[in-house]
């Protein structure tokens, strides 16, 4: 068992061509999981926690593009100043485990495990994010549709690192909601991430865990940019929005587990992009507009 | 445990009274209260001992299976590994149980439930004991796993162990049993399996003696003597080569009452000849200890129009699981409880206990009351919606009183105040209505976002339970507890489990009440004294409690003949005032530790309580001690459209005799009220095909601080007559009747009829 104590993305690609079977650490929160489960043995690990690079974000204001490393901790995304220009990921980030899980998990793990339940990927997928990867050869990036390819399954290369996601920031309403069977500290049931961009006039909605990954939802889209003026404030009806989340929902394919039935995960994402719509068609209530 | 004194210095207690000594009544600190908060607490998992070996268990992968083969050759051959034991190497009884001996030590022929231990291993390390058990091999021949209790009752399946699959049939007949009621309501109520969810998991460490081959066990229990006595069976040793000392417990509510890992543990210390340190994961746990009876009952109540309550019918299925465990007495439990806190006069009651192969369950906090409660309250909202009338007034309509006759024909003769118990929870304030911009966190939903106030529909809902205090039917628990005074400074000892409740703190509030001291150490928890019966069943403040208070009151008497015969007086004279030995009809007076300068005092007691009987074939017999009740009004938020909830509010009034710790008493209430709301909404595990498929802590949900609600209590204080301190238990009725009483406040938020716990989002939304 190696174990690379890495200080910079350099010398994590290095050792990931050196040891393409070893196990990235960031925050542990699903490694060690499985570690302590026995799902995982204890194999080669790439520790990622003093590679201040994963953790970095900043705004390219001429693109209005966010980057956002891949270590960048949920506790942080939380706050101010990253929930004022996100607050859909705030939302979501919120809603991940307990404060200590926030304090050490971060979206490169989100991505990295690939599960259809990952809470912050509904809004990466909304705001159709790219994904940077990097090798020892270099650098690429691809859009997180293309990334997720299936249960815990992803696009990236055994000898890739996850260095971060890009996303165009928006003007207009964006929020998330999460149904699980406890208040708090619990594996989403379904989720569901609408954004509305005011300014080129779209609603993307996407949901999580009622599908083999994520779901967006562009029938549903394509069908309310149809019937609603979305440049600007939107105006929609209740009716409307019942009919918007009810064809939303037709775009899943949820399943029975033990967590729930795919009878109600499909009620619940229908009644959740309801509800998001109805929040982006309300001004002056709690809900969100990012700056 | 090391033993620990506590200090006496002011201190207020919960209600703000400043007591400058921690006797009776007042929030006396307990002395591994501070130890835990600082994470000091040694807790069983902390054991170890020089050259220790790491213990690990092998379990079945399935529900059902015949047992080909077991090869532990390459487990052996592993460096590291010292020693692997299967169902061969048991050298006396195969088997164990609390109440029935049918359990196997490790499976030989056949496995009954997936997660049945098959092997074990020791070895020098827990990744080494991991990597042995992957190495045994094992044959199965898997069988097809009973799962349904019904097909066990109707005799349908092959029988899946030599007992039979019916544990117990018990009925409860009285009365009329042609009797028709002006009003008759029925209903079928389910109630899933629930886990005790103790956070400090089973661990022990075994010390093998040096030379006459006995063995001394660490282990974090609920009754010492009782595991001794299994243990010594399965090795075939006499009691006293046996030897138990409690470990540090974090929580047990039932589910360290069975054998877990305690015959293993010593198994491969006698052969090893090695300390050995054992303890699950929590994973393991879900699969290492019983849970709580899955339950389906029909209930059929006959009342006159105005409400009064003439008649219950009942048929009560509980699924034991693979092995009896305690589901016999868990049996007579709900079957004995099905009409609740009411004064009923006619009963039609049919019980059923079955085996399958599904986990073996036995013991939880309420003990197959909380399944009888579940169904019973149900019912009386209900009848209360036939007969026109409001769920409290039904309730205080037929209110039992101390004097009615039971439908076991037993007279309640214990303080009952039941009516009192529902108009003191009445007169506790409702929540405020919520305001036009919540705390989005405090909606249903909570950290999820997912409701606007809108949302939002608000309902109330009643519980009310009666529940036995102590064990039934015959069975003497006695308590013992030795008292020694010298130089004021009182010792004692007793095997009394302390798993969290708080003995250890009453035993000393007792002692400094009774006898004027302020040091009380506690000797180690252990069975170098007699036993103390089980931390069960709301007993040990009134058993171990009675054994303690007869324990000091008998040193008492001895100190007043000394003063007396020292002073010339009557002994009868001499009282205890604060920490002084007083002359009550003279002016003597001087300090206990002056009293008892370079002497020794030391008494030991059982209490014991009255004789109980077992019940006849009609369920008819004064087959229960004691009884305690306690009511419940549930508020909840409901988010209609999702099916999510939130528990806003449970006021409670409790049928509680004396309060003995006002802090302890509110712990106690609260945490039970925290663990009713579990199955009331979330808690269960899943089973399908006799698989578990949640044994977790991410898919097994328990209340976090988000989930729990505001708690309003009103202590009902009448004290017992029969009991010692007057106090009645209060460990089990908080966890009764909040859980019908939150359900019912769905329904009424919903309009939904809802009639299985937990309540599930979908059986809102399609309900």
């Amino acid at each position: 068992m190696t174990v690379v104590n890495a200080t910079s993305i350099d010398e994590v690609v290095d050792a990931l061509r050196r040891l393409p079977q070893a196990r990235l650490l960031q925050g542990g929160t699903d490694v060690m999981v499985e570690i302590n489960l026995n799902r995982a043995g204890a194999g080669d690990v790439i520790a990622l926690r003093q590679v201040s690079e994963l953790r970095r974000w900043y705004v390219d204001e001429e693109s209005r593009t966010l980057h956002l490393g891949a270590g960048v901790p949920y506790a942080e995304l939380e706050r101010s100043p990253l929930c004022n220009l996100l607050p859909a990921l705030a939302e979501a980030a919120r809603t991940v485990g307990s404060p200590q899980i926030r304090a050490a998990g971060s979206l490169g793990g989100n991505l990295g495990t690939c599960s259809p339940a990952g809470d912050g990927l509904p809004v990466l997928s909304a705001y159709d994010a790219m994904v940077h990867l990097r090798n020892a050869d270099g650098s690429r990036q691809m859009s997180i549709h293309d990334f997720m390819v299936g249960v815990k399954r992803n696009a990236s290369a055994a000898d890739e690192l996850i260095t971060g996601i890009s996303m165009q920031l928006t003007r207009g309403f964006q929020g998330y909601a999460k149904v699980g069977t406890r208040n708090a500290m619990v594996i989403s049931v379904a989720s569901a991430c609408l954004v509305h961009d005011s300014e080129r006039g779209s609603i993307r909605v996407a949901f999580g865990a009622v599908a083999p990954t994520i779901v967006r939802a562009r029938n549903a889209e394509a069908w309310l940019a149809e019937n609603v003026e979305l440049v600007g404030a939107i105006d929609v009806s209740g009716r409307l929005a019942r009919e918007f989340g009810e064809r939303a929902a037709t775009e899943c394919t949820p399943i029975d587990d033990h967590r729930s039935t795919a009878a109600y995960r499909r009620h619940a994402v229908s009644v959740l992009a309801e509800r998001l719509l109805l929040r982006a068609a309300t001004p002056n209530t709690t809900g969100n507009r990012a700056s | 445990m090391t033993p620990s004194s506590s200090p006496t210095s002011t201190r207020s207690d919960v209600n703000g009274v400043v007591s400058s000594r921690g006797v009776l009544g007042v929030s006396a600190l307990r002395p591994d209260g501070i130890p835990k908060v600082q994470g000091r607490f040694a807790f069983s998992s902390d054991a170890w001992a020089d050259n220790m070996l790491w213990g690990a268990t092998l379990r079945s992968p399935h529900p059902h299976a015949k047992i080909r083969s077991i090869d532990v050759s390459r487990a052996l051959a592993i460096n590291g590994v010292s020693a692997v034991i299967t169902a061969d190497d048991v050298p006396g009884q195969l088997t164990y149980g609390l109440i029935t001996s049918d359990q196997p030590v490790f499976a030989r022929d056949v496995v009954r439930y997936a997660g049945e231990p098959v092997a074990a291993v020791a070895a020098d390390h827990p990744e080494t004991a991991r990597r042995a058990l992957d190495a045994i091999r094992v044959e199965y021949e898997v069988l097809a796993p009973l799962v349904d209790a019904e097909a066990a009752i109707a005799g349908s399946h092959p029988t899946i162990h030599p007992d039979g699959n019916v544990i117990r049939r018990q009925r409860v007949v009285r009365g009329d049993q042609t009797f028709i009621g002006d009003v008759v309501v029925e209903g079928t109520y389910e109630i899933g399996m629930q886990d005790q969810a103790f956070l400090g998991l089973e661990a022990a460490l075994a010390l093998p003696d040096d030379d006459n081959g006995g063995v001394e066990l660490f282990v974090a229990t609920q009754w010492l003597h009782e595991d001794q006595k299994q243990i010594a069976a399965c090795l075939n040793l006499p009691l006293d080569k046996v030897r138990l000392t409690l470990g540090g417990v974090g929580g047990a509510f039932g589910g360290r009452e069975d054998i877990s890992l305690q015959v293993h543990c010593c198994l491969l210390a006698l052969k090893t000849g090695r300390p050995i340190k054992m303890q699950y994961g929590r994973e393991e746990s879900f699969f290492g200890h019983i849970h709580r009876h899955p339950a389906r009952i029909f209930m059929r109540h006959h009342a006159d129009r105005d409400g009064t309550l003439r008649r219950v019918e009942a048929r009560v299925v509980l699924d034991g699981g693979a092995y009896a465990s305690t589901s016999s007495a868990v049996l007579i439990n709900a079957v004995t409880h099905m009409q609740g806190p009411y004064k009923c006069d006619i009963a039609t009651v049919d019980g059923y206990a079955v085996r399958s192969n599904n986990p073996p369950c036995g013991a939880m906090r309420g003990f197959g009351v909380v399944q009888a409660c579940f169904a019973h309250e149900s019912q009386m909202d209900k009848l209360a919606v036939a007969c026109g009338m409001d769920p409290v007034d039904i309730r205080l309509k037929n209110a039992m009183r101390t004097g009615d006759k039971l439908i076991t024909g037993q007279t309640m003769d214990s303080v009952a105040p039941v009516e009192r118990c529902i108009r003191e929870t009445a007169a506790l304030p409702l929540p405020p209505l919520l305001p036009e911009e919540p705390d989005v966190l405090q909606l249903p939903g909570g950290s999820g976002l997912t409701a606007r106030r809108s949302n939002v529909k608000r309902g109330v809902g009643w519980g009310v339970s009666i529940k036995n205090l102590m064990y039934s039917e015959g069975f003497d628990d006695y308590a013992t507890a030795r008292c020694r005074l010298s130089n004021g400074i009182v010792t004692l000892q007793f095997a009394t489990a302390e798993v969290g409740q708080g003995f250890v703190v009453l035993a000393q509030q007792i002692a400094r009440s009774v006898l004027g001291v302020d040091t009380v150490l506690l000797e180690p928890i252990s069975t170098a004294i007699g036993s103390a019966g089980s931390t069960s069943a709301s007993r040990q403040t009134w058993m171990s409690g009675g054994a303690v208070d007869g324990a000091c009151r008998v040193v008492r008497e001895r100190l007043f003949e000394h003063v007396a015969q020292r002073h010339g007086l009557d002994p009868l004279r001499l009282v205890i005032e604060g920490t002084d030995v007083v002359d009550s009809m003279g002016s003597l007076r001087f300090s206990v530790a002056e009293a008892s300068r370079d002497l020794v005092f030391d008494e030991t007691f059982e209490h014991h309580h009255r004789a109980t009987e077992e019940l006849d074939e009609n369920g008819q017999g004064n087959c229960h001690v004691a009884f305690a009740f306690v009511a419940h009004r549930a508020v909840v938020d409901v988010d209609v459209d999702l099916g999510l909830v939130k528990v806003v509010q449970v006021a409670t009034a409790q049928d509680v005799g004396r309060v003995l710790n006002p802090l302890a008493a509110l712990g106690q209430v609260e945490g039970g009220i925290a663990q009713g709301l579990g199955l009331a909404v979330m808690e269960e595990i899943v089973l399908v095909d006799g698989k578990m498929r949640n044994p977790s802590f991410t898919d097994y949900l328990l209340p976090t601080a988000l989930d729990a609600p505001d708690v309003l209590v009103s202590m009902i204080e009448e004290p017992e007559p029969q009991a010692p301190l007057g106090a009645k238990g209060i460990g089990e009725p908080p966890c009764i009747s909040v859980t019908p009483a939150i359900v019912a406040a769905i329904r009424d938020a919903t309009g939904k009829d809802l009639s299985r716990v937990p309540v599930r989002p979908q059986d809102i939304v399609f309900g």
